[in-house]
């Protein structure tokens, strides 16, 4: 299942893609692709995937306490906002840093949703770092069976 | 990036899954050296940390418990899986690596080797 999720049709322009995001990480120069994407290097990065039932969103923000996630939902627009520590807060001038990659401090990212979810419906966990919304279908969109007389 | 470090690369011939390197944080104490890595998505059981001569490397696969019949709309996350491969130095003690993952960051304490670590030298009164 993680591959139907994590796997688009390849084309072209997906290796170009992969190759600016390559490109990106090496030098800190954000490529935006979709209209929806933001700069390279977003925090947390997400992952959109529906089922028959739901909308799924997955954002992958590592090390977070969950309690201190702020997860909203506004005219469609779900938004997932939070905080993280820096890996190395209170270290003194004996502590020698070599790499400093992750991100840290405020974050915040907003995903448009379809029009046809239910935002009552709304279940969100937070596992191994990545923090999944599932949002419902609106009744209407969902599959309905219809019993023939 | 850091001296102290190196990331290799190994050709793989689908390039479509070749391993993302997680972001990490690195730093060194007067007792060793810290590194953090981001790997999130990434269970104990799919996490591996691997020790060849100087070798570091850390590989972990991305499992989401995602529905069986979803379809991708949108997947910044393309890759599921996560490799970077570190080079050691002499002072550092391998056999004394700690490794502990939580909520998808790995943390991994590598000590200094007991006589690369800084002394005091009391000085005795004659």
């Amino acid at each position: 299942m993680i591959d139907t999720m994590l796997s688009r049709p390849q084309s072209l322009f997906d290796q170009l893609e992969s190759m600016q995001r390559l490109l990106a990480r090496s030098f800190g120069d954000g490529a935006p692709g979709g209209i929806r994407a933001v700069g390279y290097g977003a925090f947390p990065e997400i992952n959109v995937g529906r089922t028959p039932t739901s909308v799924e969103v997955f954002a992958f923000a590592p090390g977070i306490d969950a309690s201190s996630l702020d997860v909203t939902i506004e005219r469609n627009v779900l938004k997932i906002a939070g905080a993280r520590a820096a890996s190395n807060a209170g270290r003194d001038a004996q502590v020698q840093l070599y790499a400093n990659e992750r991100p840290q401090g405020r974050f915040s990212r907003a995903v448009s949703l379809p029009d046809d979810v239910d935002p009552l419906k709304v279940e969100a966990k937070y596992r191994d770092g990545v923090l999944r919304v599932s949002i419902a279908l609106s009744a209407a969109a969902q599959p309905q069976r219809i019993a023939v007389n | 990036m850091a001296d102290h470090k190196e990331l290799t690369t190994t050709p793989s011939t689908d390039s479509s899954q070749r391993p993302v390197a997680p972001a990490v944080d690195i730093f060194e104490d007067a007792g060793g050296i810290t590194l953090l890595a981001d790997m999130p998505g990434v269970s104990r059981d799919r996490l591996e940390v691997h020790l060849d001569g100087d070798n570091l490397s850390i590989e972990g696969r991305v499992e989401l418990d995602a529905p069986a019949q979803m379809r991708p709309l949108w997947a910044e996350v393309s890759v599921p899986r996560f490799r970077r491969t570190f080079t050691l130095s002499r002072e550092l003690d391998a056999a004394r690596i700690e490794a502990n993952l939580k909520d998808g960051v790995l943390t991994l304490r590598v000590p200094k080797q007991a006589h690369a670590q800084p002394r005091r030298i009391d000085v005795r009164a004659a």
